[in-house]
């Protein structure tokens, strides 16, 4: 399926996964890789389309992730709004707020082709669309809504479908991001933008390749993407270009490194399975316990932050937790004890009864006066107490 | 981070609860605060869903939006939060206190009291920035009208927010962050902005360990969130499809019917907020617990300043807080910022031998014994006048102070400030500092009899805190171009806070 990765390779991910059907990548499932690239066990489970959210319940540790439908109805409501009226309003957004010489401008809907929707079908129409607008030199502009691209990653074709995609500002193809989040006197939460920003150097990136598949220019394509979001409390949107540059080669490292994933795949051993099968009576027919020692075998790089955005959080949290790792308490614990990896470790140090290795003299120095700290303080604390 | 506090958090997991970081409470509470639990609808910007409010844990208020997208239907819940919120300001900003002429400033007033907001965590405070934001432009500016109440709350909200950023301030009071303050749980910094799995780990129940307790604390139908955002799944099973309902019947016409989801709804929203106004209220008896610090009642002085300075500000008409500050703004807001952060790092540590033992973990402050000392060493002054200036010398076994040009107090002899003269390095991993006092330490007729510590003793210095003053800003007309408007900023327009259309 995927030149990139070999049949034996796409094989054993596909194995790994049992009997289940693949689940869908999309761009917000994609950037969830940036968030913890060292981390062997989501890489690989994302790899071989494994539904994480299953098998985290499945291994005893279900994790609640879930969308409210306020926000989802809101997000819908406010693209809608945007996109009215033929794009009428966007296209106006995209003129007057950043000044941009587009006058004509064509607006196509690119949501079904006749009344198949199938993915495959959808992508083959707009990049046979998108081709002939590049080629096509100076036609007017024009406002592709929701095209389909297709992206390569780990063994799977993943379809990715932005809100617009313009053409042409400035000779270029542009992605439009339509995102529901408020900017406030000009200001929007960081973590949100940053998150939309990666979701749409996705784009960017399905929407290069779209091209030099076609044999054009993948430059056609801008490193900048337009962020429309309501401005202040109300549901006047507002358009944003943000240099997606970074974004882009960040998610570019991400998408390769899933295609390396033959060497993590080799390192596994043959019986590891994420197989959710389940027999008549709808119970699963592997132990729970099999389920997260498979789970085990794939090393996790385990964070606070994992809480916030990986399904298989509560699990790894319980792994750390076991394992006595320091990883549980946070960054700031494990930089301030930087080259130790686990509590015991770190209190018999702190206690003198562990002789450090040379790279942590230093750190342990710091335990063994903070150790001193302590008992001095209980001293005095005991001395007040004993005082009042 | 120290290295202590990691020590402390690690050590809290292996006891199974909770270590306690702090001596003392550094944090004023008042009498009567007024708590506050909100949730906000997921998806937009600040749209309340519901509010509990009240100063007596017995008898919360609770406010509630059947339709949370209704301009109207938020106008008139936020006229209600007014109706409890400015009552409660207002009773604080009518008692005054006379202050006597001192040391250069003139005689003022201040108010006896000042208000005091208690939320459950950072977010809740986010998003009463937001709220503020929202509502403090509304209504008439014209001179001589009064401002409408809601408006009043947005102002007041604002105020409070902007007060929450100053560290030690105590009119807003996030409560994991108070919690987080004083006790090291077994759990990363980001758990901790969890109220339930914070109180879970400071007193687990029996028979649980924290981490066991605080594990419990993620099941959000037992534990619902904190605020101001809902659980999802809350959202999906109960309020939506109450909120339909309602929509439904009052579209119908069937105000029995409508009369009954709006109740159906709001007895869900109670069920969402009460455990965590619940645990606010078990935080607060937790903290009131703890013996307050001696340098608590001159920041809560400060509170009250800032809080008389409001209040007199609205009641002279004053304009509400703009969007962005003008840069001279901007540069005051930063060096108060800042010199509040200093402020309350060092007086923490003066009154409390916790905070002592963190700045000596991290070499910010240092103990040890006096070797050696000449009381009566005199200098020149630049102005060539004798001068009393005592040296003496401490061994210490604490890693070298990293500041060296900083005023020093010992917190049993804080009338004396001292500076690091010389550090030298001994063999055996210890370090011999000369100390020469700089204020303090009288004249060479008078000498202060208790400014130079004894031989032998046991001393220990950290940064003086009376060394951050206000600094001083040049008048308007002298101030350089880099924080002056070519033209006075002129009202911007964008000052409507719907913005056009409500659609």
């Amino acid at each position: 399926m995927n030149p990139t990765v070999n049949s034996t390779t796409a094989a054993r991910l596909d194995a790994l996964r049992g009997g289940q059907p693949p689940v869908n990548h999309t761009a917000r499932t994609l950037v969830g890789l940036s968030a913890n690239p060292g981390c062997s066990r989501r890489a690989l489970l994302d790899a071989c389309g494994a539904d994480k959210g299953k098998v985290a319940r499945q291994a005893g540790y279900p994790w609640p992730f879930g969308q409210s439908p306020f926000a989802l109805s809101r997000g819908n409501a406010f693209e809608r709004q945007v996109k009215e009226h033929g794009g009428a309003r966007l296209l106006a957004l995209l003129r007057e707020s950043l000044g941009l010489p587009i006058e004509q401008v064509a607006y196509i809907p690119l949501e079904s082709v006749g009344d198949n929707a199938n993915r495959e079908l959808r992508y083959r129409r707009t990049r046979q669309v998108l081709a002939h607008a590049a080629r096509g030199g100076s036609s007017p502009g024009i406002l592709y809504d929701h095209p389909m691209l297709r992206l390569a990653v780990g063994g799977q074709l993943v379809y990715l479908e932005p809100d617009v995609i313009a053409f042409k500002i400035g000779d270029k193809f542009h992605v439009v991001e339509i995102k529901s989040f408020p900017v406030i006197d000009r200001q929007a939460d960081g973590t949100q933008v940053a998150a939309a920003t990666r979701q749409a150097a996705v784009y960017v990136i399905a929407l290069r390749e779209l091209f030099a598949d076609a044999g054009l220019d993948p430059d056609l394509v801008a490193a900048s993407i337009f962020l429309v979001t309501p401005k202040n409390f109300g549901n006047t949107p507002i358009a944003t270009l943000i240099d997606a540059r970074k974004q882009i080669a960040m998610m570019t490292t991400q998408l390769a490194r899933m295609d390396r994933i033959e060497t993590l795949v080799k390192l596994l051993p043959a019986q590891v399975s994420f197989d959710l099968a389940v027999d008549a009576a709808g119970v699963a027919r592997r132990p729970q316990a099999q389920l997260a020692g498979d789970l085990r075998q794939v090393p996790a790089r385990y964070r606070p932050e994992c809480l916030d955005h990986c399904e298989l959080a509560g699990l790894c949290r319980a792994e750390a937790r076991q394992d006595d790792s320091l990883d549980v308490y946070g960054p700031g614990v494990a930089d301030v004890l930087g080259g130790i990896g686990t509590a015991q470790t770190a209190l018999a140090l702190a206690e003198g009864q562990r002789i450090p290795s040379a790279d942590q003299t230093d750190v342990a120095r710091a335990l063994r006066h903070a150790e001193r700290l302590r008992t001095e303080l209980a001293a005095g604390a005991e001395l007040a107490g004993g005082a009042a | 981070m120290s290295t202590l506090l990691a020590l402390a958090r690690i050590r809290a997991a292996r006891q199974g609860r909770a270590e306690p970081l702090r001596q003392v409470r550094h944090y004023h509470l008042v009498d009567e605060p007024l708590v506050l639990v909100t949730a906000a609808m997921a998806g937009e910007a600040a749209a309340p869903l519901a509010c509990m409010v009240g100063t007596d844990r017995h008898r919360p208020v609770l406010l509630t939006v059947s339709q949370p997208r209704n301009r109207d239907q938020q106008q008139a819940f936020y006229a209600q939060l007014a109706a409890v919120v400015l009552p409660y300001i207002r009773r604080r900003e009518n008692a005054l206190q006379q202050l006597p002429t001192h040391t250069g400033k003139a005689a003022r007033q201040r108010c006896a009291d000042a208000p005091q907001l208690i939320v459950a965590n950072r977010a809740t405070v986010e998003h009463l920035r937001l709220v503020g934001r929202s509502l403090r432009f509304q209504g008439s500016r014209e001179p001589g009208t009064t401002q409408a109440p809601v408006a009043l709350l947005g102002r007041w909200l604002t105020f409070f927010t902007e007060q929450a950023d100053y560290p030690g301030s105590c009119l807003l009071l996030p409560m994991t962050r108070q919690l987080a303050a004083h006790w090291a749980s077994g759990q990363s910094a980001l758990e901790d902005e969890s109220l339930a799995a914070l109180l879970a780990w400071i007193e687990p129940p029996s028979g649980l360990s924290g981490a066991e307790a605080a594990l419990r604390t993620e099941n959000p139908v037992e534990f619902p969130p904190a605020g101001p955002a809902t659980d999802p799944t809350f959202d999906l099973v109960e309020l939506e499809p109450r909120m339909r309902a309602h929509r439904h019947a009052l579209a119908a016409g069937d105000h029995t019917s409508a009369n009954r989801s709006a109740a159906k709804l709001e007895r869900a929203l109670d069920a969402q907020l009460r455990p965590t106004w619940n645990q606010l209220w078990s935080a607060l008896a937790l903290l009131r617990a703890i013996p307050p610090a001696a340098r608590c009642a001159r920041r809560w002085d400060d509170d009250r300043d800032q809080f008389t300075r409001h209040s007199l500000h609205l009641m002279h008409g004053g304009p509400p807080q703009p969007v962005h500050d003008h840069p001279v703004e901007a540069a005051r807001r930063l060096a108060a910022l800042e010199r509040a952060s200093h402020m309350f790092e060092d007086e923490q540590a003066l009154d409390d031998p916790f905070v002592l033992a963190e700045r000596r973990a991290a070499g910010a402050a240092f103990a040890g014994i006096v070797i050696s000392r000449e009381p009566d060493r005199q200098a020149r002054s630049p102005k060539g006048r004798r001068v009393l200036r005592p040296r003496f010398t401490v061994r210490t076994d604490d890693p070298p102070p990293l500041t060296r040009d900083q005023d020093l107090l010992n917190p049993h002899r804080p009338r004396a400030t001292a500076r690091i003269h010389q550090i030298t390095h001994e063999q055996s991993g210890t370090h011999l500092i000369i100390m020469e006092i700089t204020s303090g330490m009288g004249t060479p007729s008078r000498p202060a009899a208790d400014a130079v510590p004894e031989l032998g003793e046991r001393v220990c210095y950290t940064a003086s805190p009376s060394q951050w003053a206000q600094p001083e800003f040049p008048s308007r007309d002298q101030t350089p171009w880099t924080h002056s408007h070519p033209v006075p900023p002129a009202p911007a327009r964008d000052l409507d806070p719907h913005d056009a259309d409500p659609a």
